[in-house]
């Protein structure tokens, strides 16, 4: 960089005119005259300088710059004809119009209103486009750079004015002072984090065997249809049937509570033939004759999984594919999942409903860091 | 511009020394009204300097008007939304128009969305067009991030702004996620269960995290009204915080320009905001935003009717997040899962949840953010750059972006691994394994091929330069031989072709007796020199003004000698100009001179 061709100086505002391609484009070729001088070396072609103007054809044909002139004329009013098309459809279109366009069907209303404020913005758009690439003056013109950094004198004045006005300031004498306002500024934040506490409850061990590690499955509660709640029978399910199932006390909740439950004790209920699948001693009493209780909420994040695969006995799940084995006990045989669905002992009441013998063993649901994962079903165990 | 007519006539001239005219009826009418403005507020002195301010035209400039433009969509359509919209997880009983939930218990979140879409007049069209536009913003921003990287404009004095444009890439996906997760119907209440088990897997801190988001056990009912508040007022602010920064920093460093006859590092050449640009980006975003209306009228999106209010007993099959999302989502899905989730003690470390979505997410935006510096370290260079790249001149660089955009469609197609599976009917297992292969071996093979293409268009440069451009002519000379005649290409094409500052590979360094450098110093400097070869060994040179001065004298022999050109000439420049390291190059000093001016 020599001085020459400066880019730390100012671009000439305003100095005239400063566009270039017609009559004299010195300025350009000075510059790059200079630094392809210099660079000769690194760079075979010296800059020839900033390329003839080519006139467009509305600058020379007087007919087809009219003809641009009507074009943008014509985009620019449509606009007001299309905000009142706007306006009669906004007052005057019922909502419950529909147009059928073969396998595609739309909303009247959002059809007429989308289209005529679509298209009234689109043509501001493409009038003011094509008047400045058609009418506008298309001389190129060249602005200066100059460094990003500041100037040495400006970089020097605030270095010694920042010196006088720390002396000023007495804060290189009484040093006390800046250190304790670090402190202070520092330690401010810590009353804005610990507002921050009650965000939500904490998980303590406690809190946390109350909420996520629990579920409103006890002794003796029934399993019910999870639409209409009714309590189901041994007999009622076949052999390669599954049930989207719930506790029968959920019914008794509602809004949130009722949300929260469902998330972690939705279950499914499938039926298969008892000697063809693998059932571990410590689980022979936990299923009623090939009939199976499991948490329907996957092991990963949570989605009900519901993709049952009735020959393999594999149950996917529709979010990220974890798929699991049901006849062995819910093992993970492919997808993200790390985890064995967690199976619900379950034997039937007197009068043959399928009821829950316990809880869940494990808690249900993803994992999380406090979980004690040591005895959830992994392959193998018996 | 539009393309320039046939026949050369002088052009409009318009002379600076004319008197001042007179006032227009306009001018005159105004002249009050701005006189007591500029009383006030000195606007001729604010406007004077960026009245006439030069921009280049580039269509790839337009990237970043799209995201602007579709940001300002955005914030428009916004407002009207949050008229009607009601951030509360209470249950109500629907009542609205909708004949098929009617009676049905949801929150009031999910039924003012319905509200929205069947009962205002208009809710609808403005639902979809926010939608629509938030998909644009991202996918704008994304694409505004690949024209910067690969034509190199995020070097020095642009890092800053680069830093700021990772910034609001991060915020825009998690305002979209945000966004989606709102209206509190089936699928994006999917999502935030996604989230929470996400949230949840967090080694050590993840279930505190998962009760401070909820405000407790999922779902609860903070959620939506927490969310709502950050996407319409905290991450908008900040958003719009760093676009005002971001546009302050394209005014103060002044726009990059491609390389051309009469563009140097030291001016920028292009046409002024008043009056081409006024109208041209004014117009354009007149363009934006009627496209978004246009998508909104007739582009169905997000239909959350269908879906029905959230219920965690349900989904639905082939439940997908918004594009944006996409690869995270992929990297979730393509992970294997067991034997990735540590128990130890009475712990549980689901890493088989947690870094699908950390390491995918820390490395697009974390490599985003530190690749200038590492390219910067690399080649030593501390001068400002205005002149961009052409991709091909940056071989490994490109080769690099590249790669990362393979990683980032195979996590991408990851995403729908169950619709690719459904739809090209194949076993969604083993698309799943190729996906686990694919995203390791893809970005190599993308970098190998990229930087081959690369080379090899350097390549067809250097013949033109060199041989000149295809005629399309074919001559007999009198022995019969039949050859092209080729054309010498203008100055001004072999400038653009030239101008490029070619950095060195460099050797390993040597330490001469008695020098002073400490060991880690010296690993250093051989790790940088390791990373020069890598970056810059096995690529073009451009040739010596000796070289093309020859060449093109040779050029001018005219017929008879065209039989040379094709094949002897082709190979011995090809192979005779790559450059490798330990090369006696001519051409450069040392590798910290500044050779651009």
């Amino acid at each position: 960089m020599t001085e020459d061709h400066s880019i730390e100086g100012d671009y000439e505002r305003g100095e005239g005119d400063h566009r270039i391609g017609h009559g004299d484009h010195s300025i350009v070729s000075d510059h790059t005259a200079e630094i392809t001088k210099l660079d000769e070396v690194h760079y075979p072609v010296p800059d020839p300088g900033h390329p003839e103007h080519l006139p467009r054809l509305t600058d020379v044909d007087v007919k087809a710059a009219d003809r641009a002139t009507r074009q943008v004329a014509t985009f620019f009013g449509l606009v007001p004809v299309l905000a009142i098309a706007f306006a009669v459809v906004y007052f005057a279109m019922p909502g419950d119009m529909y147009f059928d366009f073969g396998p595609l069907r739309a909303n009247a209303r959002n059809l007429g209103l989308g289209v005529s404020f679509g298209l009234a913005l689109l043509f501001i758009g493409m009038g003011a486009v094509q008047w400045g690439r058609t009418l506008m003056d298309d001389h190129e013109m060249v602005d200066y750079r100059h460094g990003a950094a500041s100037a040495d004198e400006d970089k020097q004045y605030l270095i010694t004015e920042l010196q006088k006005t720390a002396d000023e300031a007495q804060l290189t004498r009484r040093k006390v002072i800046g250190r304790s306002l670090i402190g202070a500024l520092a330690t401010i934040f810590l009353p804005m984090l610990v507002g921050l506490a009650d965000l939500g409850p904490w998980p303590t061990k406690k809190k946390r065997a109350e909420t996520i590690e629990a579920t409103i499955w006890k002794e003796g509660i029934r399993l019910v249809h999870d639409v209409t709640y009714e309590p189901i029978k041994a007999t009622d399910i076949e052999i390669g049937q599954l049930v989207n199932a719930e506790p029968e006390n959920l019914k008794d909740l509602e809004g949130t509570a009722f949300l929260v439950e469902k998330a972690k004790a939705a279950i499914i209920i499938v039926r298969m033939n008892p000697n063809t699948i693998k059932i571990p001693d410590s689980r022979k009493d936990w299923q009623v004759g090939g009939i199976l209780c499991y948490s329907k909420i996957c092991t990963h994040v949570g989605c009900p999984i519901s993709l049952w695969e009735q020959q393999t006995h594999h149950l996917l799940c529709p979010c990220h594919q974890s798929t699991f084995d049901l006849s062995d006990s819910g093992i993970v045989v492919f997808g993200p999942a790390a985890r064995a669905l967690p199976q619900l002992p379950i034997t039937t009441d007197a009068d043959g409903y399928l009821v829950a013998r316990s809880g869940f063993t494990v808690p249900t649901g993803p994992s999380f860091f406090e979980r004690d994962s040591r005895h959830d079903f992994k392959r193998g165990d018996n | 511009m539009a393309k320039p007519a046939e026949t050369v006539v002088v052009g409009p001239t318009s002379d600076a020394s004319t008197p001042q005219k007179e006032l227009g009826p306009v001018f005159r009418r105004a002249a009050p009204v701005t006189k007591w403005l500029d009383d006030r507020l000195g606007l001729a002195g604010l406007v004077r300097p960026l009245y006439r301010k030069v921009f280049p035209d580039h269509f790839s400039f337009l990237l970043g008007e799209i995201a602007l433009y579709s940001f300002i969509v955005l914030l428009l359509s916004g407002v009207f939304l949050t008229i009607w919209f009601k951030p509360s997880m209470a249950e109500v009983e629907y009542q609205g128009t909708y004949q098929l939930l009617h009676g049905i218990p949801m929150s009031d979140a999910y039924a003012s969305t319905l509200n929205l879409s069947f009962d205002i007049r208009g809710g609808l069209l403005l639902r979809q067009m926010h939608h629509w536009a938030a998909m644009l913003f991202v996918a704008a921003m994304l694409t505004h991030s690949l024209r910067i990287f690969f034509t190199g404009a995020f070097r020095k004095p642009r890092e800053i702004n680069w830093l700021i444009g990772v910034g609001m890439l991060v915020m825009g996906v998690f305002e979209g996620f945000m966004g989606y997760s709102l209206p509190d119907d089936l699928l994006s209440g999917t999502g935030l269960r996604f989230m929470d088990g996400a949230i949840r897997a967090t080694p050590v801190i993840g279930t505190w995290a998962e009760f401070f988001f909820f405000g407790g056990e999922f779902p609860g009912d903070l959620v939506v009204p927490r969310l709502y508040m950050v996407h319409i007022l905290l991450l908008p602010a900040l958003i719009l915080g760093l676009i005002a920064a971001h546009l302050a920093l394209v005014v103060y460093h002044k726009h990059t320009q491609f390389p051309g006859p009469g563009k140097t590092e030291a001016n920028v050449v292009g046409f002024p905001v008043f009056p081409v640009y006024a109208a041209k980006a004014g117009g354009f975003f007149f363009i934006v935003f009627g496209v978004c209306t246009l998508m909104g009228a007739l582009m169905q999106i997000n239909p959350v009717w269908v879906f029905g209010p959230y219920n965690p007993g349900e989904v639905t099959a082939g439940s997908q997040p918004d594009w944006y999302m996409g690869f995270a989502e992929g990297a979730i899905r393509i992970m294997p899962g067991p034997g990735w989730e540590w128990h130890i003690g009475h712990t549980t470390w689901s890493w088989n949840v947690f870094l699908p979505l950390a390491l995918p997410m820390g490395l697009l935006f974390g490599g985003m953010a530190i690749y200038p510096f590492i390219e910067a370290w690399v080649t030593g260079d501390k001068s400002e750059h205005h002149l961009l790249d052409r991709p091909r001149n940056k071989p490994t660089r490109t080769a690099l972006g590249v790669a990362a955009m393979t990683w980032y469609a195979v996590l991408w197609i990851g995403g729908g691994n169950d619709l690719v599976a459904t739809q090209f009917h194949v076993s969604l297992n083993a698309v799943t394994y190729v996906l686990r292969v694919g995203v390791f071996v893809a970005p190599v093979l993308a970098f190998l091929l990229t930087k081959r293409i690369c080379v090899g268009l350097q390549r067809s440069d250097q013949d033109r330069l060199l041989h000149g451009a295809e005629t399309g002519v074919i001559e007999r000379d009198p022995s019969g031989k039949y050859a092209e005649r080729h054309r010498t290409i203008s100055v001004g094409e072999q400038y653009a072709l030239t101008q490029q500052k070619e950095p060195l590979a460099l050797n390993p360094a040597t330490v001469d007796d008695g020098e002073d450098v400490s060991a880690r110093a010296l690993r250093l400097e051989q790790l940088r020199r390791g990373a020069t070869r890598f970056y810059f060994g096995n690529v073009l040179r451009k040739p010596t003004r000796a070289e093309l001065e020859e060449a093109i004298a040779h050029q001018h022999h005219g017929v008879g000698h065209g039989d040379g050109h094709g094949d002897g000439h082709g190979d011995g420049h090809g192979a005779g100009h790559e450059l490798t390291a330990g090369e006696d190059n001519p051409h450069f000093g040392t590798e910290s001179e500044h050779l651009a001016p």
